[in-house]
């Protein structure tokens, strides 16, 4: 009998020659990755379950990255930051991406230089960044977005701190192996298209639970034809439609990518047998498809554009593991290129290589030349409010936080989720979109679909390709 | 578990997210520090709107907030629709309701993390009913859950309704979490 991609990785790391979906399997974990919310909590269970003296079952394979609360001057957020410190001291831990500017009280003043700091930013982001994500792993992390390192054709799946603990201690967890769906897309992404409208169109049809408990499976030419980071905002929001877990097709864009950051020298990959068994399949051409949004409260609350062009908004909002890599950010930017934008439109980068590469990179995705604007400067001349690289408003936090929505206000976002409060206050009313309509829409202030600003292909060039 | 779970109930709608459970500026609190932890039981369902929070009339608040020092709620039973827990993986939230005093949730069918979470940090019991039941409750009614024979009788109407047997995750619910389960299974030492 076929197996799937994600039924071969949990078999492998079984012990097995097969699992078949149903089968609840212990698995050894690859990778174990926390961050400043739920690492606290996590270390908590382990040292109750294994002991004050406890070590981690294997301190390379944990990997800490600070991201939700780091520009805020809340105290418990500052402590929760000294606790991952002492920790990773006392385990020897490596891979731990230090906020080194949050020192003492009171709102950290930001790095000065994104390449000059230890700190990362959103953890989906810096993990294939600094090299712990490779193809045929199991990646376990404490936050539900995990399911973006897929797009590497992996398996990889948000637990809780319980779980988290466990794993801590013994590098194993047990799964049930989901059954797999399976998502065709047939043509090439159009430049008015990037992979947010494929996946809220596949949210919109499946819902918010769809998936619940099943394997996402993304494939076809159109799967292929996006880059790496677009592959990874199809497989992050996997979890919008309840996904156990996202996976796509290892290639070479893959394989460059990873082998040039892995910090390990071996994986395997893993594909489709021909007579694998899928529990749904969906087809979709790329060209026949609209540049969508998810209306107020819910990711599956699909509508075009077109359709939302009545509607007004009062702030736009670029950033997030969804939509605040370097690639959203050239999407945006040619749009927003020597223009203005007509409501405040807050920008931040996901992670500092990603700021890094803002002030590096031409349009064009290319090392700027002198005199020539970087990524950072248009969005900046076009009036674009620019903040470091954190979760920052995608998940509201403290009152304090960048671009937080305090105010009952419509708000247009790259980000993934719009339910009740989300982005903090629980009257807002926000719209979830690709870069290129946010960008639209700040121009107008009103929802856009960006093939009123698109005119030709837009070129990412090397960015985020290895 | 217990034979049996009795209790008010306070009913909620379709897709409540963990973000409505506990809205992220709670998060910052540790639930390894027991002050701490109970705070999450006061806020627990802050984020729910209004109109939804206690159906069918709503503006009921989960945790009474007039005494500062309240971490607890009246009610030890949740009663939802579908895809109850969605959203963000934190932990905190089936936590935070257990903190509340919530001993069980009886849903149409939960978002997987929140489940996993519920069953395996051995917070409460997410039981999932046949058939819809949030049209069949109204906030405070008592209700009465038997584990054993999988039913749950309202004892303001008298009627009883059916629950899906919890399964393959039943031992490790037996057990009171993945870690109590794991040593009686022996997969971990003794502590
Ligand atoms: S950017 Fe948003 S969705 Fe991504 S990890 Fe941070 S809070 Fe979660």
């Amino acid at each position: 009998m076929g197996m799937t991609i994600t039924e071969k990785i949990l078999a492998r790391h079984a012990g097995r020659s097969s699992v078949s979906a149903g089968e609840n399997v212990w698995v050894d974990v690859d990778i174990l990755m926390t961050h400043d919310v739920c690492g606290p909590g996590t270390i908590g269970v382990f040292e109750e379950h294994f002991g004050k003296d406890a070590k981690v079952w294997d301190p390379d394979r944990v990997v800490i990255i600070p991201d939700h609360y780091i520009f805020t001057a809340d105290r418990h957020a500052h402590r929760n930051i000294e606790i991952l410190r002492d920790f990773v001291r006392r385990q020897g831990i490596r891979y731990y991406y230090d906020p080194d500017f949050v020192q003492g009280e009171g709102m950290p003043s930001p790095y000065r230089d994104p390449t000059a700091t230890r700190y990362k930013g959103v953890c989906h982001k810096a993990l294939p960044e600094e090299g712990h994500v490779r193809p045929g792993e199991i990646l376990l992390g404490t936050d539900s977005h995990t399911c973006t390192a897929g797009a590497f054709g992996q398996f990889a799946t948000g637990i809780g701190n319980t779980d988290a603990g466990f794993v801590l201690g013994t590098g194993k967890t047990w799964l049930k192996v989901p059954p797999t769906m399976k998502f065709v897309f047939h043509g090439r992404i159009p430049p008015y298209l990037t992979a947010k409208d494929l996946i809220l169109a596949v949210i919109g049809e499946i819902s918010v639970s769809g998936a619940t408990y099943k394997a996402m499976y993304f494939t076809g030419e159109g799967v292929a034809s996006l880059t790496l980071e677009d592959r990874m905002t199809l497989t992050n929001m996997a979890i919008e439609a309840g996904g156990k877990n996202g996976v796509c097709d290892v290639d070479e864009k893959t394989l460059a990518y990873v082998r040039r950051r892995s910090n390990r020298p071996d994986w395997t990959v893993e594909t489709d047998d021909r007579d694998a068994r899928y529990c749904y399949v969906h087809e979709w051409d790329l060209g026949a498809m609209e540049p969508l949004v998810a209306k107020p409260h819910s990711p599956d609350n699909r509508a075009t554009a077109h359709e939302c062009r009545d509607v007004t908004i009062d702030r736009a909002y670029i950033g997030s593991c969804t939509g605040g890599k370097i690639t959203d950010m050239i999407f945006a930017a040619a749009i927003l290129q020597g223009r203005q934008v007509k409501v405040p439109t807050f920008v931040v980068p996901g992670s500092t290589e990603v700021h890094a590469d803002m002030l590096r990179l031409n349009l064009r995705g290319r090392p700027r030349a002198d005199g020539e604007p970087s990524i950072h400067d248009i969005l900046r001349e076009a009036g674009c409010t620019m903040g470091p690289a954190s979760c920052a408003a995608c998940l509201g936090g403290p009152a304090d936080t960048f671009g937080r929505l305090n105010e009952p206000i419509r708000c247009i976002s790259t980000t993934n989720r719009n339910f009740p409060g989300r982005m903090g206050h629980q009257q807002a009313g926000v719209f979830l979109a690709s870069p290129l309509t946010v960008a639209a829409s700040a121009l107008t202030g009103r929802i856009t679909d960006p093939r009123d600003y698109v005119d030709g292909p837009i070129d990412t060039g090397e960015a985020g390709v290895v | 578990m217990q034979d049996r779970i009795r209790g008010r109930v306070y009913v909620l709608g379709d897709d409540i997210d963990t973000d409505q459970i506990i809205p992220a500026n709670f998060l910052t609190y540790n639930p390894a520090i027991p002050e701490e932890r109970k705070l999450f039981g006061r806020h627990a369902l802050c984020g729910v709107p209004a109109p939804g929070a206690g159906l069918p009339d709503g503006r009921v608040p989960f945790v009474d907030q007039s005494d500062p020092a309240n971490t607890r709620s009246d009610y030890r039973i949740i009663i939802a629709g579908r895809n109850f827990g969605c959203g963000s993986s934190r932990e905190h939230a089936p936590l935070a309701l257990a903190e509340a005093g919530v001993e069980a949730v009886v849903a149409e069918f939960y978002a997987r993390i929140f489940f996993r979470n519920s069953v395996n940090g051995g917070y409460l019991v997410p039981f999932e009913s046949v058939e819809r039941l949030v049209e069949h409750h109204r906030t405070g009614d008592e209700v009465e859950i038997d584990p054993k024979s999988g039913r749950l009788t309202n004892l303001r109407t008298g009627r009883t309704y059916a629950l899906k047997p919890l399964g393959d995750v039943a031992p490790i619910i037996e057990a009171g979490g993945v870690f109590a389960y794991a040593r009686k299974a022996g997969l971990l030492k003794k502590a």
